[in-house]
Formats: C-alpha cells, sequence, structure tokens
C-alpha cells in the first residue's frame, strides 16, 4: 500500500521583548532562580494582568511577513490545567479568536517553491522552568524545584496547515520559519535554546484518500537534525503499523536523539478538558488600519523577496541567492559591497565561499570580523585588475577579516604582489630557460606540452607570485626567439 | 439535571479537589439541584443575543514594554511551604 | 457622644477645628473594641499598632499645619480578601490562614496615601462566597442589633464593624450583593459602584467580572467622600475604566425634584417578607413627597437573574481560586505521597463546603459538553438583563427596590439550603450582572432589624443614586434610641 505523509507543525517562538507578556519583570533568560519575578507572575492572589503592546506588536509584525488576515477583534482566553510550572494553573492563551488567521509560508524544495498554508498565529504566555532532583528527568525524581523565571514571557504560536509531506519539507519549513522570525527581529529562533520550539503532528494515508489518518504527535524536536530523524522514525513506524493491519492511535511520543526513535507518552496521557473561556482580566485586542500599516512599514524586505529580487535582478545563481538573502547580516553586506564594486556574483561567490568559511570554523558573525564592504570591493578590484591572483587572494581576504588592512598593506608585508610587470617576468623567465636547455629543445622540436612545466618553473621562482597568464604568453613568446 | 457520583469524581478530578465519601453523597445531591435551578435559564430564547464578557466595553488596554523590577522579592519566596534554593519544593510529580 | 460613633465628615471637621486628635480617635474605636469584639467577632485580624502609627503621623500632618485629606486620620477596616502588605490577609479561608502579601492592594495604597488609619481586616464568608458571613472559615460574625442573627455577607464583618462603631468606616467588595446585603442587614449605607470604577488590583478574585470594592460607612455623606478616595482609573487593572472621577460629595444636594423612580414590581411580589415590603413602599412614598415622580417598573428578565450568577460567577470562580495549590503560598497539607496528592489533600482541607460546592458547579459548567448550555447561555442571558436595565433607564434616572427579601435571618437558619440562601440576593445579583452602580440606605425596622432600601443608577452615574439616597436620609427619621441601645450598639 502506497502512504501519504501528512505533517502539520506548531512552533512556538519566544517573542524578544524587554519585558514579559503580562507584567512589567524581565524577560531576560539566565537569572537566578526566582529573581524575574512579581505578584502578577507568581500568581499572587488578587494580582491582574496587563498586556504587553510591544508583543503584540511582534506578533502582528510576523503575522503580516506570513500573509495572514490580522482578526479585527482577537481575545484571550484561559486554559486550564494544574502543574507546578504555571502558578495560576491556567494559562492566559487565546483560544476561539486568535490575533491573526489564514496566511502561507513559501518553502523551497527541489528547486521548486510550495506553499505551506498557516492556519493561526496566537499570543500566550510561558511556563516556569522545573529542576527536578535525583533524576535527569521527570521519571524517577523524588522532589522537583520550581522556577517562575520563564512564567509570563510572551510566546507566539504558529500553528501550519497539515500542508507539509515530507520530513525533508517539515525542516525546511522550520528553517525557513526561523530565518524569517530572525530577520524580522521578534525572535532570536534558536531551537537548541528552546526559544523555539517545534512540535509535530504527522498521519499517513493511503494515497487517493482524502480523509486525514490518525495522527501522533511528536515532541522534545531541539534540532533540525531532531525534527528529520524523528519524522523520519515516525514515517517508517506508522507504515509498518498499517501494513500490519494495525491502528495507529492517537497519542503523544517523545523522540530521543540518542536513538532516534519516538516513544509513546501515552502513560502521562489522560484527557486534557481545558474548559477555555474568555479572559475576565483582559480585554480584547482591535487593532487599527492606522497601527497594522505602521507595523508593515517596519517590516522592510523579506528574506523570500529578496531572494527573487537576487536572482532575477542581479543574476545570482540561486544557490548564491538562496544563502545571502537568508541572512539579513550577509545580505546587507551584499548589497553594501555592490554599491561599491559592482559585480554581484563575484561578490557572493567570496561571501559564501571563503567568508562564510572563516565565519563558521571561528565562530565568529560577519558584523564582528574586521572585514568591511569598502575592503571587499577594493580586494575584489585588485583580483579582477590582475594585481592578486585567486589563490592569493584567499589569504588576504582571511587576513582582513583577522586585521582589517588594506589590500597594499597586506601584500607589501607578505610580499605578495603578484608580478605583472612584464619586465621582471621576462628576466624570470630567460632564467628559466636558460636553467632547463632540454625541456626547451623538446619544445623547440614540437613537443609544446612541455611548456607547462616551464610555466610552472617561473611560478616556483616567482613564489606564486608571478601573473599565470600573463607567464603563458610572454613564455611562447621567448621560445619563440 | 441529575448527576452521578461519578460525574461529581470527574469534576472534583478536573478540579484537583478532595472529596470524602460524605462530600461525594451531599454534592451529588446538592450540585443536581443547583444546576436543575440554573437550568431554568434554558426557557429564555437567546437567538441572536451575544454573550456579554465585560458589562464595560472596551478595548486596547496595553502597557509599554518597559523593565520595571519588583523589589520585594523575598516576600514572595518566604511565603513558599517548601523551598530550596530560592526554589518552590514540589514532591515527585508521577507521569 | 463618644468619638468612635461619629461619622469621618464629623471627625474631620472635628481635627480641623483640634478638637481632637487621630490618635484620640484611634483609642476610642479600639476601646469600643475590647468592649464589644468578643460578641460581635467583626475583625480576623486588628492592626492597632498600625492605626496608632499612622494616627501619630496625621497628627503631626496637622500640627505642622499641612493641608489633609477628608479621612486624614480616620480608623479604617479593610475586609480581609484584600492584600495588605505585611499583614495576615486570609479571605476567611484555611487555605491562606497564614499568607502575608508581598504587596498592597492598590485601595490600600491609596487609603495609606490619605493618611487613614487601618483598624484591621474584617471577617466575610470565605472567598467572598455567600450571602451571611457563616462560611468564614475562621469565625462567626453576629449582628450587632440581635446577636443571634447573621450580619449578611459576604462582607458582614466590615458592616457589623461599622453598626457596632468598631470602626468609622469600612471597605467591602460586591460580586452578588455583598456589600448592600449586609449593609441592609445591619442598618448601614453600603455602595458598590459602577465595574470599573474601582480598581480591583489587589482584591483577592472571586468573579472577575463581577466584583467590585465599595464603601461600607455610617451615612451617605461618608459613602461619597469614600467614593471620592477609591474611585479612579489604575494602569494595573486592566478592567479599570479611564474616566474622571467627580467630587461626589457635590452631588448631596438634597434636592429630588423631578426625580423620575422606577418601583421594580418584580422585587415587591412574591418571596418578599410582607413587612419589608412595607416599610419599603413607605420609603417609595417618603420619595414621592420630596417630589420624586415614581412608577411601577417590570423586569421581566429578573427572574432569570440568581440562576444565571449562579452559573457564571462559579465559573470564574472555580479558575480564580484553581491557584490555591500549596506550591507557591498558603496551607500546604502533610499528608502527601506526590504531586496529585498534594493538590487533591491541600485543596480539600484548604476549602469549605460552600467554596468547594461553587468550584464544583463553576468546573462543570466549563467542561467539555457542558461549555454552551450552561455558561455560554449564561452569558446571553446576561445580556439580555443588561438590556433590561437600558430600556428602564430610558425612562426613569434610578429604579428602587427592598435591598433584600427579608431581614437579618437567624445564624444557622439557612446554612443547610444552599438555594435559599443564593435567593436572599435576588435583588442584588441582577446589578453585578449589568455591571451597573447601586446602594443600599437604612430605611426602617422590622421587628426590630433594619430594613435597607436599594437605589440603582446607569453606569458612572453614581451621583444621581447619591444625590437620591442623601435626600431620603437626611428625610427620614432618626434611629429610635431604643433600638440603638439593644444589643449596645
Amino acid at each position: 500500500m502506497q502512504f501519504e505523509t501528512i505533517i502539520g507543525l506548531e512552533i512556538h517562538a519566544q517573542l524578544l521583548t524587554e519585558s514579559k507578556m503580562f507584567c512589567s519583570c524581565s524577560a531576560k533568560f539566565g537569572a537566578v532562580p526566582n529573581t524575574n519575578v512579581c505578584p502578577i507572575c507568581t500568581g499572587q492572589p488578587g494580582v491582574l494582568p496587563k498586556m504587553n503592546r510591544k508583543a503584540i506588536e511582534l506578533a502582528i509584525k510576523t503575522a503580516l511577513a506570513l500573509d495572514c488576515k490580522i482578526e479585527p477583534r482577537s481575545v484571550f482566553a484561559r486554559k486550564n490545567y494544574f502543574y507546578p510550572d504555571l502558578p495560576k494553573n491556567y494559562q492566559i492563551s487565546q483560544y476561539e479568536l486568535p490575533l491573526a488567521t489564514k496566511g502561507f509560508l513559501d518553502i523551497e524544495m527541489d528547486g521548486k517553491t510550495k506553499k505551506i498554508g498557516i492556519t493561526r498565529v496566537h499570543l500566550e504566555e510561558d511556563a516556569g522552568k522545573l529542576v527536578h532532583k535525583g533524576a535527569a528527568r521527570i521519571m524517577g525524581s523524588e522532589e522537583s524545584l520550581v522556577d517562575l523565571n520563564r512564567t509570563g514571557t510572551p510566546l507566539m504560536e504558529i500553528v501550519s496547515e497539515p500542508d507539509i509531506r515530507s520530513p525533508e519539507e517539515a525542516k525546511e519549513y522550520v528553517e525557513e520559519l526561523a530565518n524569517l522570525l530572525k530577520q524580522l527581529g521578534v525572535c532570536d529562533a534558536k531551537l537548541e535554546e528552546g526559544s523555539l520550539r517545534c512540535d509535530a503532528n504527522i498521519s499517513l494515508r493511503p494515497v487517493g484518500e482524502s480523509k486525514l489518518g490518525v495522527k501522533s504527535e511528536v515532541k522534545n524536536l531541539n534540532s533540525f537534525r531532531s525534527i528529520l530523524k524523528a519524522l523520519e522514525h515516525e514515517v517508517k513506524r506508522q507504515t509498518q503499523v498499517l501494513n500490519e493491519g494495525g491502528k495507529i492511535v492517537q497519542e503523544t511520543r517523545y523522540f530521543d536523539d540518542l536513538t532516534d526513535t519516538t516513544t509513546s507518552m501515552r502513560s502521562k496521557e489522560f484527557a486534557h478538558d481545558y474548559r477555555y473561556f474568555p479572559e475576565p482580566d483582559l480585554v480584547p485586542v482591535e487593532p487599527d488600519a492606522k497601527w497594522i500599516n505602521e507595523i508593515k512599514k517596519s517590516i522592510g524586505e523579506l528574506p523570500a523577496q529578496k531572494r527573487k529580487r537576487y536572482e532575477k535582478e542581479l543574476g545570482l545563481p540561486p544557490h548564491n541567492a538562496n544563502l545571502i538573502s537568508s541572512s539579513k547580516e550577509m545580505a546587507d553586506f551584499f548589497e553594501e559591497t555592490l554599491k561599491l564594486y559592482n559585480d554581484p556574483i563575484d561578490i557572493s561567490n567570496q561571501l559564501i565561499g571563503d567568508v562564510s568559511a572563516y565565519s563558521n570554523e571561528n565562530k565568529i558573525p560577519l558584523s564582528k570580523t574586521r572585514l568591511t564592504p569598502f575592503l571587499m570591493a577594493g580586494t575584489l578590484g585588485e583580483i579582477k585588475k590582475g594585481s592578486i591572483s585567486r589563490k592569493m587572494a584567499k589569504d588576504i581576504i582571511i587576513e582582513q577579516l583577522k586585521t582589517g588592512k588594506a589590500v597594499d598593506e597586506i601584500t607589501k608585508e607578505s610580499g605578495m604582489a603578484q608580478i605583472s610587470d612584464e619586465g621582471e617576468l621576462i628576466k624570470i623567465i630567460k632564467e628559466v630557460i636558460a636553467a632547463n636547455p632540454k625541456i626547451v629543445e623538446d619544445y623547440k622540436k614540437g613537443k609544446t606540452t612541455v611548456a607547462a612545466f616551464l610555466v610552472g618553473q617561473v611560478m616556483r621562482a616567482s613564489k606564486g607570485q608571478a601573473n599565470p597568464a600573463l607567464v603563458n604568453k610572454l613564455l611562447k613568446e621567448e621560445l619563440k626567439k | 439535571m441529575a448527576l452521578s457520583k461519578k460525574d461529581v469524581e470527574h469534576v472534583a478530578a478536573l478540579a484537583r479537589l478532595g472529596l470524602s465519601e460524605e462530600e461525594k453523597e451531599l454534592f451529588t445531591k446538592q450540585l443536581s439541584s443547583i444546576l436543575d435551578y440554573a437550568e431554568t435559564i434554558n426557557k429564555l430564547p437567546t437567538e441572536g443575543v451575544p454573550p456579554t464578557s465585560h458589562s464595560i466595553p472596551m478595548k486596547n488596554v496595553f502597557r509599554e514594554d518597559v523593565v520595571l523590577p519588583f523589589k520585594d522579592v523575598e516576600l514572595i519566596i518566604e511565603n513558599a511551604p517548601e523551598e530550596e534554593s530560592h526554589m518552590f519544593k514540589v514532591p515527585r510529580i508521577l507521569e | 457622644m463618644n468619638l468612635n460613633e461619629l461619622t469621618a465628615h464629623e471627625l474631620h471637621d472635628l481635627l480641623k477645628a483640634k478638637k481632637t486628635s487621630a490618635v484620640e480617635i484611634t483609642e476610642a474605636v479600639f476601646l469600643r473594641i475590647d468592649k464589644v469584639e468578643g460578641k460581635i467577632g467583626a475583625y480576623v485580624t486588628l492592626t492597632k499598632d498600625i492605626a496608632l502609627r499612622q494616627a501619630k503621623l496625621a497628627d503631626e500632618k496637622i500640627k505642622r499645619g499641612e493641608k489633609i485629606s477628608p479621612l486624614e486620620g480616620i480608623p479604617v477596616a479593610i475586609k480581609d480578601n484584600m492584600c495588605t502588605k505585611g499583614v495576615l490577609t486570609t479571605a476567611s479561608s484555611k487555605i491562606l490562614s497564614n499568607y502575608k502579601p508581598p504587596y498592597n492592594a492598590t485601595v490600600v495604597e491609596i487609603l495609606n496615601a490619605l493618611g487613614t488609619a487601618m483598624v484591621g481586616k474584617t471577617n466575610l464568608d470565605e472567598f467572598a462566597m455567600g450571602s451571611s458571613t457563616e462560611n468564614s472559615a475562621i469565625k462567626t460574625t453576629r449582628n450587632p442589633w440581635d446577636t443571634d442573627r447573621v450580619p449578611g455577607g459576604s462582607s458582614g464583618g466590615a458592616a457589623a464593624s461599622v453598626a457596632a462603631n468598631e470602626t468609622i468606616l469600612a471597605l467591602g467588595s460586591d460580586t452578588g450583593g455583598s456589600i448592600r446585603q449586609p449593609a441592609s442587614f445591619c442598618g448601614v449605607v453600603g455602595m458598590k459602584p459602577t465595574y470599573g470604577r474601582v480598581s480591583r488590583y489587589g482584591l483577592i478574585a472571586f468573579a472577575s467580572s463581577l466584583d467590585q470594592i465599595g464603601p461600607i460607612t455610617k451615612d451617605v455623606e461618608d459613602c461619597a467622600i469614600a467614593m471620592n478616595a477609591i474611585s479612579g482609573y489604575d494602569e494595573m487593572d486592566s478592567t479599570s475604566v479611564n474616566k474622571p472621577v467627580p467630587d461626589y460629595t457635590k452631588a448631596l444636594k438634597n434636592d429630588i425634584k423631578g426625580l423620575k423612580v422606577g418601583v421594580i414590581s418584580d422585587l415587591l411580589g412574591i418571596g418578599i417578607d410582607k413587612d419589608v415590603k412595607d416599610i419599603v413602599l413607605k420609603a417609595v412614598k417618603k420619595l414621592e413627597e420630596l417630589g420624586a415622580k415614581t412608577e411601577e417598573v417590570k423586569m421581566p428578565t429578573f427572574e432569570y437573574a440568581v440562576a444565571t450568577y449562579y452559573l457564571i460567577a462559579p465559573a470564574e470562580a472555580s479558575a480564580n481560586l484553581e491557584r490555591y495549590d500549596g506550591v507557591k503560598y498558603g496551607h500546604r497539607s502533610k499528608e502527601v505521597k506526590d504531586l496529585l496528592t498534594m493538590y487533591y489533600n491541600t485543596r480539600r482541607e484548604g476549602f469549605g463546603s460552600e467554596v468547594k460546592r461553587r468550584i464544583m458547579i463553576g468546573t462543570y459548567a466549563l467542561s467539555s459538553g457542558y461549555y454552551d448550555a450552561y455558561y455560554l447561555k449564561a452569558q446571553k442571558v446576561r445580556t439580555l438583563i443588561a438590556r433590561d436595565f437600558e430600556k428602564a433607564f430610558g425612562k426613569f434616572d434610578v429604579l428602587v427596590s427592598p435591598t433584600c427579601p427579608t431581614v437579618a435571618f437567624k445564624i444557622g437558619e439557612k446554612k443547610d439550603d444552599p438555594i435559599s440562601m443564593y435567593l436572599s440576593d435576588i435583588a442584588t445579583i441582577p446589578v453585578n450582572l449589568a455591571g451597573i452602580p447601586a446602594i443600599s440606605v437604612p430605611c426602617g425596622f422590622s421587628n426590630n432589624m433594619p430594613v435597607g432600601l436599594q437605589i440603582i443608577g446607569k453606569a458612572f452615574d453614581e451621583e444621581t443614586i447619591l444625590r437620591a439616597a442623601y435626600a431620603y436620609e437626611q428625610s427620614s427619621p432618626p434611629v429610635p434610641l431604643s433600638l440603638k441601645e439593644r444589643g449596645n450598639i
């Protein structure tokens, strides 16, 4: 039986606000336990929530970038369940009337663009952290300690339509979304750190069937690799179950990145009746056109638009366009350099090649290196002129990343300037000809291929600084004599 | 609405409310009659009537994104029934 | 006359004239407390040291010739469901029996800034759920007019302390009548402001869309003074309305000529004690004599109000009370095997039966499969009730009714009959559902027990109901001394 994979993803993104969603405590990560807290986020008797305007704005900004409809009226709701990291034992979230609905995100798969639908974008408050004593996880621990620092930080939930058809697509979707959130400045989108969290719903159905199959929910996907591996495992598992005539149980499964498998959390599952009802302590959010337009203006060009522009208008190969547009830092650097040196393909190659390699190896972001668009433009200009070879250019760029020095300063210091002075080159060529009489004789007899050996010798003698094309030309001229 | 003892137990579980056997008996009776009484509102037709969640309608009440640290954090921790390392201690969470 | 028997405005005049001091007033109040508190039981916690310290500060201010607020140096009692920083705040529940809030409710901050002297925290029905204060887990409060009778609830302690002159004025809270009904039972003035007029920040929540804090006072002028003090926008409360606060004392014009008064006939029919009905109708007649135009008005949705309330209030309460779990503050059970047993046992031990009952009803009304039929339906009926009021206010300036169908009943009389207890709020509940303001003023005695007249107004029109209440009060005969001396009142 041939099965089709149906995947829907729920992403929770921690918003980059200074303060929490419903109180003025700092939303910063890493403080001593229970120091970024106040009566409101610790659920003391008598407290009331007060909405953070910036959180609403960041969510609207995201929703606009995802082409969503901003709902004219959205309402917060209480989601009731008991857990020690939730001080009120209800979470203020959104239920029937979320902030935004019906958008989409484009992803690139095998050179084709695919639209993944966005069902909704809404806001809610985060829970606290539990530290389990006596064990690494809840199972088996004797006691737990509750840190409420994180309680109340703003979370934006983005729910996709079940439009994703493979684990690779899922990974691509999350990468694309993470990118977008970073570029918008709404979230730093780090799966490993938890500022971006991903839960997946996956089911299979026979090809041709329109009814959705029973889904399982997969949790603990805290890297792109986990997303891919977990869903691949689920496809395998569910296929096997269905092929054996079994039924898929609707359950939550936990991904283990040591074994790359998922295990059932069924024992934890008992029916959650969240008893949602509109939050009486908050009033509805009704964004007007003026506010929405202001937010829209603050968005600027999105990665997907940039990518298209780089391909169509600047002629960048898709691979280059993709990589450069996916980082705001790189895209800005690229465009600045372009103003000074008008060869976009050259610039892009250099950026995605040596520059990225250096940045990744040394874990230094581009903006923190000493390389500037001005320096880059200069170096690329010299390469084009021929005063430095491409080989030398790599070393020069690395030196510039490290020290920010100008090209001529570097080549002077290391004596690296490419020799293009004909007089100087002829001198070296004459020396090489004199040193290799037999080879020269072979050449004159008609074995023209040996010229390459002689060129190599000239390069050696000039410590690689001779301009190879010029050497070739001059050598042939000298050999004619 | 006649509630069964099972209904009462289910609702008590949702509310994490421990009930004694006597309370379960008593509540089964009392809650049934209270809900019977409450159901009289079904006599009133409400088609097309919007629900009131706020008796004085308001919208867009926000605060600015400014950090104002709470100065009496220690008073919050002092109230903890059990505390360790500046965190609230709870007994084991069975899954 | 003893200082503790005077009103705030009378004491203010004495203070300004330097005929007395804040410390003297406060000591007089505590002397009275020493004498009668054993019989009345109005207070959960007395804060004599704090009160005297605040009184001393007020006196120093007066000595320096600085301008003082109308409440400077005046002893005030606070219902024990409003957070007072560092001072025990129990909501009269076992589950908070050891709780000291890390912050002050906004109204408490306001009173502190105005220089009042906090006498103590008054007793209530646990978590404000009740109509007699019998649901308190701390103690029984008795009606000063007859100590075998209830003071009303849930602000029974506050009303009793004002009636017994154990304070000059008090703050209570009202969700379904919890200020007005005890004011009526204890023969004092009590007002529930428009929803959003007074900040709820720091009020231990019962039903968020219905709760309001309001004054309980000896006369209408004190009520207006208190309203001036506590009303106003609070940025900590998202449901607080940003509307300017008028000077409510300017509404005390003693003139209601031409005032259009609607008499709610539905609240003068079956279920109302005949004597109470007669006394209230006499009060209505008095309003006419003063120049008001009175006419009967029907409010057909009122018969559904109590049922509606007993779905909405418990639903919101069930969520508001989820935070009491033994994790962060308050009582934690000693019978603990794991987290789940901690939750179950803490809440079993910590909550009384009425609270448990309402949590159960509320949880049920919100639960899967029942939300539409119960909670959602009730919120729709609530809209219809509000519309009844809107229609009536198209014709009338104020509406009147008895505050309660009866006078204060005997302690223990209604304890085993929840529905009968709920029905005693039949006149007050519709007002909370609509979010509009209402005041209860004493209007006579039945069987030597006080009867209250409820005057209801349009949203944010506290001025008109204060005007009507004042005019009535100024014209009504003073309380007979023989009655005042009963029960050492």
